[in-house]
């Protein structure tokens, strides 16, 4: 009896938490449909909003920035993250120490100050703000972050299986493309995918390097708000979310189904 | 040096930070020959290992492979495999790729390679299993494809870095009859390091026994227990007494009160040595008729025998006694030894005796941790 009163209890709790973290995006998605600009009023049912977004230039142009701000900076990031994470699995202790100290710092100070001293930067070296300053400004801030979730898998890994490959005839390239590489493969990915989301919905730091050119999405869409929000915005928020939704789905029926791989005890696919 | 030696070392010394771990070490290992180094932890038997693989560069000294100095050789390079430790298995591959992974890196034919995995799946039992992935196994089936994937690679020397560690015991012993059989089977130079002395005596032609980067004493199986030069050899090979003793004159022997023959000379008349008796080469016979004769003060049931601990009325000297029939504790009970029993060896200097003491009481508490000796 106690049993079905917890879970109950329980079940209301998931339910309220649920409800204040979607209520807000399910809101917005509704309003994205609303016939009328009032955010008040429902006055019906209409699609016009979005076949606006797809004929404004400005947020079209400020979405393939974001992209291509994105993609590249996060491999970049991936892949001097991973390399630097290697080095500094390889360091003797105290090295090792403070350079993850160095690595905290950017993860641990306001972004705000990151964006500012970025702008002070290129302002300093003459750098006009543009694409390229901002995919600068994006990798710095995301190295820290693919390093941290790579070092773990190299901590996890047995030491000697590095060996294992040299002994088995790898060149220390082999070793690491064959053996290293595929252990650590799950944290590179995670890394990838912090990256590529931090970087798409960066604000504070994309804001101070862009320049009038090079607008990403979220400085666009605040620039907007500061004269009106228009419905547009709530359908690309809801365009957003749900390709989001999307790609979230997608990986955990991926990661589902390799689960069901690996108990079946299959050859890996 | 003998035509078929594949292994030398010349002089090896080791250093990490100052720290010797290696102390200008020689030795020989034959073609074909199952060679244990045998020592308590932090002894360099690992490190011996390592540099025969590749993976520690010696401060000084040479190795030779086949009469070939390969101190500049990088391990990939090298006609050596090594079965690790933890066995190092690669987890993102599954039993068969993991056993192709040396053939696969070495761009042998397809056909052969099928044939060679095939092969030796099948003589370490593992036929059936190609496709399981590697965290799947038991820890005796991990083993058996870390010694195939190995073997498959037709080394000429395989190195084994104590393989059998992380074992129980009833497994354990089934492996070493199946590692000796597969050894002698394919022909190949097996360098094995353990501490378990057991494990050693079992396997090996011959033994190496180390402590402190210096080799004590190298002798088949039978040798190294019958015949220790020193009372660590003794000591670490088997528990025994080992009592202080003099050297009358050749083949007598004076410990523990009484003048006996022995078979051992050439220490000189009135020479203080140590004196060796294993505990199962004790006579028990009535009292009176013993050579020595004291109280069983305790009694352990062992399994195979009973430990006992004899003391003699008035005398410091506790005997232990191996036995299959017991003595209840409180019994007086004659022992007498032959002249083949007692052991005779060089004294150890107070120093040696105190590391020996130090030595063997890492390694009981180290027993089922990872060497450190590499760092």
């Amino acid at each position: 009896m106690t049993k079905k009163q917890n879970s109950l209890t329980s079940n209301l709790y998931i339910f309220i938490v649920m409800a204040f973290m979607y209520l807000p995006i399910l809101v917005m998605i509704a309003y994205s449909f609303n016939n009328s600009k009032s955010r008040g009023a429902w006055s019906g049912f209409t699609t016009k909003w979005y076949a606006d977004l797809i004929q404004n230039e400005s947020i079209l142009s400020a979405l393939l920035n974001t992209l291509i701000v994105a993609v590249i900076s996060s491999v970049i990031a991936t892949l001097l993250g991973t390399a630097a994470a290697v080095g500094i699995q390889a360091m003797k202790k105290r090295s090792r120490d403070l350079i993850m100290n160095f690595t905290y710092l950017p993860v641990m100070s306001p972004e705000i100050v990151m964006g500012v001293s970025l702008m002070l930067l290129f302002v300093m070296f003459k750098v006009d703000f543009s694409l390229f300053t901002v995919i600068v400004a994006h990798i710095t801030f995301n190295v820290p972050y693919v390093i941290l979730s790579v070092l773990p898998k190299l901590r996890q890994m047995d030491k000697y299986l590095f060996e294992a490959a040299l002994d088995l005839g790898c060149t220390p390239l082999q070793a690491f493309t064959k053996v290293m590489l595929p252990e650590i493969m799950p944290g590179i990915i995670t890394g990838f995918l912090i990256a590529f989301t931090f970087s798409l919905d960066d604000f504070n730091i994309s804001y101070f390097v862009s320049g009038e050119r090079a607008q990403t999405l979220p400085v666009l869409i605040y620039s907007m708000t500061r004269k009106r929000v228009s419905p547009e915005i709530n359908a690309l928020s809801a365009i957003i979310f749900v390709v989001v939704l999307a790609v979230l789905i997608l990986t955990n029926l991926n990661d589902i189904r390799r689960e069901n791989q690996l108990q079946k005890g299959g050859r890996r696919g | 040096m003998e035509n078929n030696t594949l292994i030398s070392l010349r002089n090896i010394t080791v250093a990490f930070d100052g720290e010797v771990v290696l102390d200008h070490l020689n030795l020989d290992i034959k073609d074909k020959e199952f060679v244990t180094l045998l020592g308590p932890s932090g002894c360099g038997k690992t490190t011996t290992l390592r540099i025969i693989g590749g993976f520690v560069e010696p401060s000084e000294g040479d190795v030779f492979f086949d009469g070939k100095k390969i101190n500049d050789v990088p391990p990939y390079k090298r006609h050596v495999n090594t079965v690790f430790q933890r066995y190092a298995l690669f987890p993102h591959l599954n039993v068969y790729e993991n056993v192709e992974f040396g053939l696969k890196i070495s761009r042998l034919p397809d056909a052969e390679r099928k044939k060679r995995i095939k092969e030796m799946l099948a003589m370490v039992g593992l036929s059936g299993f190609e496709l399981r992935r590697v965290n799947q196994l038991s820890g005796g089936q991990q083993q058996r494809v870390a010694i195939a994937r190995a073997l498959v690679n037709h080394p000429r020397l395989l190195l084994l870095d104590e393989p059998l560690g992380a074992l129980d015991l009833k497994l354990r012993k089934e492996m070493q009859i199946e590692l000796k059989r597969i050894q002698q089977q394919l022909g190949i130079t097996f360098l094995y390091v353990t501490h378990d002395q057991e494990e050693a005596l079992t396997m090996s032609d011959r033994v190496v026994v180390m402590k402190n980067g210096q080799i004590q004493q190298i002798g088949t199986p039978i040798d190294i227990y019958n015949e220790p030069v020193n009372a660590f050899v003794a000591d670490f090979i088997g528990e025994s007494n080992i009592v202080d003793g003099v050297m009358i004159r050749d083949y007598l022997v004076e410990f523990g009160g009484r003048q006996l023959p022995c078979l051992d000379g050439g220490f000189g008349t009135n020479a203080r040595v140590d004196v060796v008796i294993r505990p199962e080469d004790w006579e028990i016979c009535k009292p009176a008729d013993g050579q020595f004769h004291g109280t069983v003060i305790s009694s352990v049931f062992k399994g195979v025998h009973y430990e006992l601990m004899v003391q003699a009325p008035g005398e410091e000297e506790e005997w232990m006694v191996h036995t299959i029939e017991n003595h209840p504790v409180g019994s007086e009970i004659g022992l007498i030894l032959t002249p083949d029993d007692i052991h005779i060896m060089h004294k150890m200097s107070p120093e040696e005796e105190a590391e020996l003491l130090s030595a063997l009481e890492a390694d009981s508490i180290l027993n089922d941790e990872d060497e450190d000796d590499e760092e």
